[in-house]
């Protein structure tokens, strides 16, 4: 029963989804108040309607229901019931799902809290929302329902990937698609804004606090990927420049230049032609990663033909979103007003520098993951880039990128001083070649690329920090009236201060884990004593163990330094029973500050040993403090004054049209 | 300046922007990328030692051979032809005898070919994409890898890279 009303909600879902894509639309056109304002109950009902189908899925999944396929073949009665619930959308079914329950939450949340965008557009942007949602759950129900029963049901369920069975899979997936999905809204807005033919700051206003939600999402999504990755794989990458990550790293680049330039448009009414092309761009990559994840072309050519409905429909999705959006833009984008000048050497300028190579990136990345799958199908040569190339294109676009990133908040808005900017930013270069300086003593020569690349993320963090010191005049006033003016600054400039200073400290910890990262692989056994970067790790044990719906081969490390014991590391390797024996290597992490330890298992031996890998990574923690630091300067913008308030109120006649819908 | 000169200086900037990254674009695509071969491949054209390139196929069920300090040797093959494979390290949590597998690293001058880079996916039903193009070209495909092909292609970065059991 569950599963039946399950699969009529999201019917149901698709029915409203069709009258909200279409009837406002009507109404903006005839200027019908009423029929404008249907938008916001269908978008309202869709909302329920979906999350009461993605909650039944989650109903079946938690009471093993193994009758329903998706459930049988991603779930068993011994798993633990948190995986039982983030099972859901470990597989493509539920995963669609929810990817199709967050779209329609954005666009009940801009129906439920959009009471002061003007009526046409708030209809429009619904109705554009309302598109990719019909398409979507056109996709879910003809290609990949989450519902169909199996005819004999079995008694137990075929389980969960175990790689899958870990609590990353909690939190990862639904913040990158809370991101990915997010900026949907960016786009229905642009849509929105080429159809009406107008746009302004106002818009921007509308789009920026939006575009930020996406952005902090996917940033902390990306993040807690890659270190789901760190600690899950047992041998402590943290990037592999692997295509699916790609395709959530394009969306993000072309987001965080969005984000730049709708601040242009905002403040300056500037940019607007670009913004409303970056809104597209972005959204695009966000459909192009759905594409190359969902439609099975990158794992598997054989899945894409096997089951080719699934790939051609998602690719038929995205050829009509991208290029309808593209044409449309073409077509009305001469019609916006051209906004503010400035000269070159503005804060405009170092914007519209951040956008040039920012996007300049995104396209690198593109070209490497793209290259590969377009040269199989042109000429049938299989090749693999990996991460030489992303090395070779993306970080030497990202290095003029940090030298220039403490510079902008320093420029003016219309014409700057660079040689202001430049002075002012002396303490900041300074700083940054003393630390050069140390980290080439200490490092006693070696590559001289770490101790640059240093210098560069101490610059960018120190430069972030100089305009804030600047503007609480730090050190030349009493602290209370010091403290007094932090208070006043507005969020926006802190939020820019923490974001700026986050891509500094994730340089740091990316230079000095691959740099001076330290590692031993080789066979141990039961009381052999290993040395690692001044630690001393001796084997305590090896034992097996019994999990839930696992076994498991158990090694205990006793850990001290200097003679003294710190804490026992017990890296285990798991056989599941369900899966055919598949095993997964859980790695034991340390925390020394925020380098740390990190141990993993290979396989025993024949006499009686195992297989050990045992690494040191100094500052490796800052790789994910940078992006938090980042999101945390998100939020406080986000909770900036002036984007709550901001947006101007409706005129008072139609705000009385709204009161009487 | 005017209006012209100043979109002028802007789109001198993005051109040579641009430029430089369609250079290192090209310069990149030149040296760092690995062609995907096949024993049959490797055997007809007689490829000269010390060339990068990924070798997929089957790992020969018996031809696994472990020495000691983790070096081992085993051979990967297709169905006409087979080159014995030498590696040092942990193979991955899939590595078996039978499945499909994907090494990455050269030919030494006795056509051994040595491997830095192991490459299995997390996934029982996986087999890397390149190896089952091959094995189905020369008609030696099993169905049952087929099977619960959704699994291998779940829609997570850190999954995807978790199926990208890398080996250094």
């Amino acid at each position: 029963m569950i599963a039946e009303s399950g699969h009529y909600a999201l019917v149901l879902a698709l029915g409203l989804a069709l009258i909200q894509s279409t009837i406002p639309l009507l109404g903006a056109r005839l200027n019908d108040p009423a029929l404008m304002n249907v938008a916001r109950s269908t978008a309202l009902a869709q909302l329920l309607f979906v999350a009461s189908s993605f909650a039944a899925l989650v109903m079946l999944h938690v009471t093993s229901d193994f009758s329903v396929a998706n459930v049988f073949e991603n779930s068993h009665s011994l798993k633990p019931l948190v995986y039982k619930i983030t099972g859901v959308w470990g597989n493509h079914e539920g995963s669609m799902l929810l990817w199709v329950s967050i779209l329609a939450l954005f666009g009940g949340l801009v129906a439920a809290f959009g009471s002061n965008l003007p009526l046409s557009l708030r209809a429009r942007v619904l109705a554009v929302q309302a598109w990719i949602a019909s398409a979507f759950y056109l996709f879910i129900l003809t290609t990949s329902n989450p519902f169909l029963r199996l005819p004999d049901p079995p008694i137990e369920g075929r389980d969960l990937n175990p790689v899958l069975q870990d609590i990353g899979l909690a939190v990862h997936p639904p913040m990158l698609y809370l991101g990915y999905v997010g900026f949907s809204i960016s786009f229905s807005f642009a849509i929105a804004a080429l159809v009406e033919g107008r746009i302004d700051a106002a818009w921007a206003r509308w789009v920026r606090p939006w575009t930020l939600v996406a952005w902090i999402f996917l940033t902390l999504g990306i993040a807690m990927g890659s270190y789901w990755a760190y600690y899950e794989l047992g041998w402590g990458g943290w990037w592999f420049w692997d295509p699916v990550e790609n395709a959530s790293l394009m969306p993000w680049l072309a987001g965080t230049a969005l984000l730049h330039s709708a601040l242009v448009m905002e403040k300056r009414n500037a940019l607007k032609v670009w913004t409303i092309l970056l809104s597209i761009l972005t959204f695009s990559l966000s459909l192009l990663g759905t594409f190359l994840v969902r439609s099975g072309v990158l794992t598997s050519v054989h899945a894409f033909a096997t089951d080719p409905t699934r790939g051609v429909f998602i690719l038929l999705i995205l050829s009509v979103f991208v290029g309808g959006s593209l044409m449309l833009f073409v077509w009305r984008a001469s019609t916006l007003k051209r906004g503010g000048l400035f000269s070159p050497i503005s804060r405009e300028g170092a914007l519209v520098l951040n956008n040039l190579f920012l996007t300049t990136a995104c396209a690198t990345v593109f070209v490497g993951t793209l290259y590969p799958l377009a040269l199989e199908v042109v000429s049938g040569a299989k090749i693999s880039v990996g991460a030489p190339f992303f090395n070779l294109t993306f970080a030497p676009l990202f290095v003029p990128l940090m030298i220039a990133v403490p510079f902008g908040p320093m420029l003016a808005w219309k014409r700057g001083d660079l040689m202001g900017a430049a002075q002012r930013l002396l303490a900041a270069g300074a700083t940054a070649l003393l630390a050069l300086a140390v980290t080439w003593a200490w490092a006693r020569g070696g590559s001289a690329l770490a101790p640059l690349a240093i210098a560069l993320a101490v610059f960018v963090i120190v430069g972030a920090f100089t305009d804030l010191a600047e503007r609480i005049s730090l050190f030349r006033n009493p602290v209370a009236y010091v403290l007094a003016r932090a208070r006043g600054l507005p969020r926006s400039v802190w939020g820019t201060a923490f974001a700026h200073a986050g891509i500094g400290v994730a340089l740091i910890g990316i230079v000095c884990e691959t740099t001076w990262n330290t590692e031993y692989i080789g066979t141990m056994k039961e009381g052999d004593v290993m040395k690692i970067a001044g630690y001393e790790l001796r084997m305590d044990s090896l034992t097996q163990r019994l999990g839930p719906n696992y076994r498991e081969l158990v090694a205990s490390f006793i850990v001290s330094l200097n003679s003294e014991r710190l804490s026992k590391m017990t890296p285990s390797k798991r056989s599941f029973t369900t899966r055919g024996g598949m095993s997964t290597t859980e790695a034991a992490l340390l925390t020394r500050g925020v380098s740390q330890l990190y141990i993993s298992l290979g396989d025993a031996t024949a006499d009686g040993g195992i297989a050990v890998r045992i690494y040191h990574k100094p500052l490796v923690l800052l790789i994910w403090f940078g992006p938090i630091l980042m999101a945390l300067g998100g939020m406080l913008s986000l909770s900036d004054r002036r984007l709550r308030v901001g947006a101007p109120r409706p005129a008072e006649a139609l705000r009385r049209l709204q009161v009487a819908e | 300046m005017t209006r012209k000169q100043r979109r002028l200086t802007i789109i001198g900037c993005a051109l040579g922007v641009l430029a430089l990254a369609a250079a290192l674009v090209l310069n990149a695509l030149r040296d760092s990328i690995v062609f995907f071969s096949t024993p049959t491949v490797v055997a007809e054209q007689r490829f000269a030692p010390g060339r990068r390139f990924r070798l997929g196929g089957l790992v020969q069920p018996g031809s696994l051979k472990r020495g000691d300090n983790l070096a081992v040797t085993f051979e990967i093959a297709d169905r006409n032809a087979k080159l014995p494979v030498a590696y040092k390290g942990i193979l991955p949590d899939l590595f078996r005898e039978g499945q499909g597998v994907v090494a990455e690293g050269m030919l030494d001058a006795s056509g051994v070919f040595k491997a830095d880079t192991v490459l299995a996916k997390h996934d029982e039903n996986y087999m890397p994409k390149d190896v089952a193009d091959a094995l189905k070209k020369q008609g030696h495909w099993k169905d049952d890898y087929s099977a619960n092909e959704a699994d291998g292609t779940f829609a997570s970065q850190g999954a995807a890279s978790a199926a990208q059991g890398v080996m250094r």
